[in-house]
């Protein structure tokens, strides 16, 4: 019978079915940081467990890591506690730790692609629901809770029910200045906030696969932000062109053996698919948010939409909340309003790609001085190649600082935070109320578009200063 | 039957009619510093309840601080718990006092994480969850009973409607069982699949 990529690889992992219930699935690689490990570590103390496969899962320290002077002690004692402590658990339970200061040291989701541990085929998990990121190398991956982390250190498990699938193609040539970024807020802002909810997404088509890796991690990152388990994309000459080489990717007979494997990674061409959509790329525009959840976005030459136009009563009122708490009102225009904060940075846009572009658009042109900008890179290696390729020179010459990787301003957990009641564009993945800190008001963006914004100190559109045509 | 076990819940209710409730209103990230399970309650919805962050003013019309409701069950908009999968969020829930979130629709990792602490998700139709929210606030003492055993969740006065949930998970949750001690099980199983690959 023909089956979906999801479904072969599920279907290998299962080590048991229960009637009327979860399936056991053996999990291939687990990462975990700070935030979300230590009651499962304790957990396993108070039932007196070792972990169970300890090679098999990978730590480092980002969601709440300072992004400046990692090399002194962490200020905030509560902060500086939650490191130390996963530092401790790590070494009494025999965990690779990439903590601060250590070169590997980075987003967990940024990390675990360039140092080649995220694999074809394999089932990856974490305590994070940006775990989705790692499926752009066709694996299932997904963020799981802290009694699943526990579950995984001690059995390598987890109990998880079967999600069904959908799959997204998109088709056709992107626009000029209309980068990776656009296509997932703009698919999200056509499926809503929760459309994929209890699917595991495929993205498939023309345009997906003309994409390199860094922007098709973009892509499966935000999965979670329409609700779906996690997304995907069936490897291929670029996926293992970008895993050749890299520091824990197989080697020598042992690469060859997996490259054969890999190359089998994908649905069956009658396979199918429990729902499917299909996205027309000469359709989007560069997109940002005017709401407080990740699917209330549009082009940025929309006029916000209007609550008092809604039919359905708990969408108007659920509309009006959003935009009362961002200050917009419904029939305005966004772009050229001002803003106080722009942020660069997250698992969702923090990689090497990421700076390249908006190095070249940036690259002889001046920061607006009426603007902060918050630049993090997503991993030390990262933040190295800027160096090697002489990116800080730009930014710096641009006006721009470059500041130490972690998870930073996109959750507010950590000193970068945005001022109550200011506007951010920022490259991350959530415009939620307070979520880069309380009152903040989130506009979600590309880094092109973010970069834009930061010059002229205003919502800009970016196809402006490339001086190319709006379609 | 163990402390941490669920089967018949009746209560009043708290309805919080709000649609796309994400974690980070649940409990914000700054309050995700805490290395153990305990004490997330009185951070719950914390900057939905607090003007400026200021225990001391608390925002008047938001459902936690009206005097008029309480009780054990959360009733709340579709598409309850979006977003991040911080278990800080269940463990808040569960701390301030409720055993059962009611919602006409949850997010995925939400459901488990609540499932894996004994707090019971029900998911109504778009209707019930509709005359709940009437009932409750036309008159906040009415008391609705949520039945684990029979699956069924009836507000105070008849109308009633019965939901899904796997034998597998009724059986952990009328038993207090959780998930690990499942898997602790089936080790054998697991070292020979192990083998297998």
């Amino acid at each position: 019978m023909s089956k979906t990529l999801f479904e072969k690889i599920w279907e290998k992992h299962v080590v048991e079915s229960i009637a009327d219930g979860p399936d056991v699935l053996y999990i291939d690689k687990h990462f975990i940081h700070e935030v979300t490990s230590p009651q499962a570590f304790a957990g396993l103390e108070k039932r007196g467990l070792p972990v169970f496969r300890p090679q098999k899962t990978i730590a480092t320290a980002d969601h709440n890591v300072p992004t400046l002077h990692q090399e002194l002690p962490i200020k905030e004692a509560l902060s500086r506690k939650q490191v130390e402590k996963l530092t401790e658990n790590c070494a009494k339970y025999g965990v690779e730790l990439y903590g601060l200061g250590h070169p590997f040291q980075g987003i967990v989701h940024v990390i675990g692609p360039e140092l080649g541990i995220t694999q074809p085929g394999m089932t990856i998990v974490c305590g994070d629901s940006h775990t989705s990121t790692h499926g752009a190398f066709g694996t299932i991956a997904f963020g799981i809770g802290t009694s699943e982390v526990e579950m995984t250190l001690a059995t390598q498990c987890i109990m998880q029910g079967k999600p069904k699938v959908m799959r997204i193609n998109v088709e056709g040539k992107l626009h000029p200045g209309v980068v990776s970024k656009d296509i997932i807020l703009h698919i999200i802002s056509k499926i809503s906030a929760s459309g994929a909810t209890g699917y595991f997404v495929e993205y498939a088509g023309s345009t997906i696969r003309s994409l390199s890796m860094e922007a098709r991690m973009t892509i499966c990152n935000m999965s979670i932000e329409m609700g779906a388990r996690g997304g995907m994309i069936a490897p291929d000459e670029v996926t293992f062109a970008y895993m050749r080489g890299r520091k824990f990717a197989p080697q020598g007979p042992d690469w060859d053996m997996k490259l054969e494997e890999w190359k089998k990674l994908k649905s069956d061409d009658d396979a199918v698919f429990d729902r499917e959509l299909n996205i027309d790329a000469g359709d989007i525009e560069p997109m940002i948010t005017y709401g407080t959840n990740p699917g209330q976005g549009m082009g940025i030459s929309d006029t916000v939409p209007d609550p008092e136009k809604l039919q359905d009563e708990s969408e108007r009122n659920a509309l009006r909340k959003s935009l009362t708490y961002m200050g917009f009102k419904g029939g305005e225009k966004m772009k050229g309003m001002h803003v106080q904060n722009v942020f660069i940075g997250s698992c969702t846009n923090s990689r090497i790609e990421d700076f390249r572009m908006i190095a070249s658009l940036i690259k002889g042109k001046k920061k607006s001085p009426d603007i902060n900008v918050m630049i993090v890179p997503g991993s030390q290696q990262v933040a190295a190649q800027i160096v090697k390729e002489g990116l800080d020179k730009i930014f710096t010459e641009s006006g721009f600082f470059i500041r130490q990787p972690g998870c930073s301003a996109c959750l507010g957990m950590n000193e970068d935070k945005v001022p109550a009641g200011e506007y951010c564009v920022s490259t991350s993945n959530r415009n939620f109320e307070g979520r880069q800190g309380p009152n903040a008001r989130t506009i979600l963006a590309s880094p092109l578009t973010a970069a834009a914004t930061a010059l002229t100190g205003k919502i800009s559109d970016v196809r402006e200063l490339l001086n190319v045509n709006p379609a | 039957m163990s402390s941490k076990a669920i089967s018949v819940v009746t209560s009043t209710a708290v309805p919080l009619k709000i649609e796309n409730v994400d974690t980070d209103q649940i409990i914000p990230a700054r309050f995700l510093k805490a290395t153990n399970r305990e004490g997330f309650g009185k951070n719950l919805f914390r900057d939905w309840r607090y003007i400026d962050n200021d225990e001391n003013k608390p925002h008047e019309d938001f459902v936690l601080n009206q005097k008029k409701y309480s009780g054990k069950i959360l009733v709340a908009g579709k598409n309850f718990g979006c977003g991040s999968s911080r278990e800080h969020a269940a463990w808040a829930i569960k701390d301030y006092g409720f055993d059962v979130v009611v919602s006409s629709f949850f997010a995925d990792i939400f459901r488990n994480n609540a499932l894996n602490n004994f707090l019971l998700p029900v998911v109504v139709s778009d209707g019930f969850l509709h005359k709940l929210f009437t009932a409750i606030i036309a008159d906040p003492s009415k008391e609705i009973t949520v039945n684990l055993p029979s699956q069924t969740i009836t507000l105070d006065g008849g109308d009633s409607e019965t939901f899904q949930i796997s034998d597998y998970k009724k059986t952990c949750l009328l038993n207090g069982y959780d998930d690990i001690n499942y898997l602790l099980s089936q080790r054998a199983k697991i070292e020979a699949f192990e083998k297998s690959i």
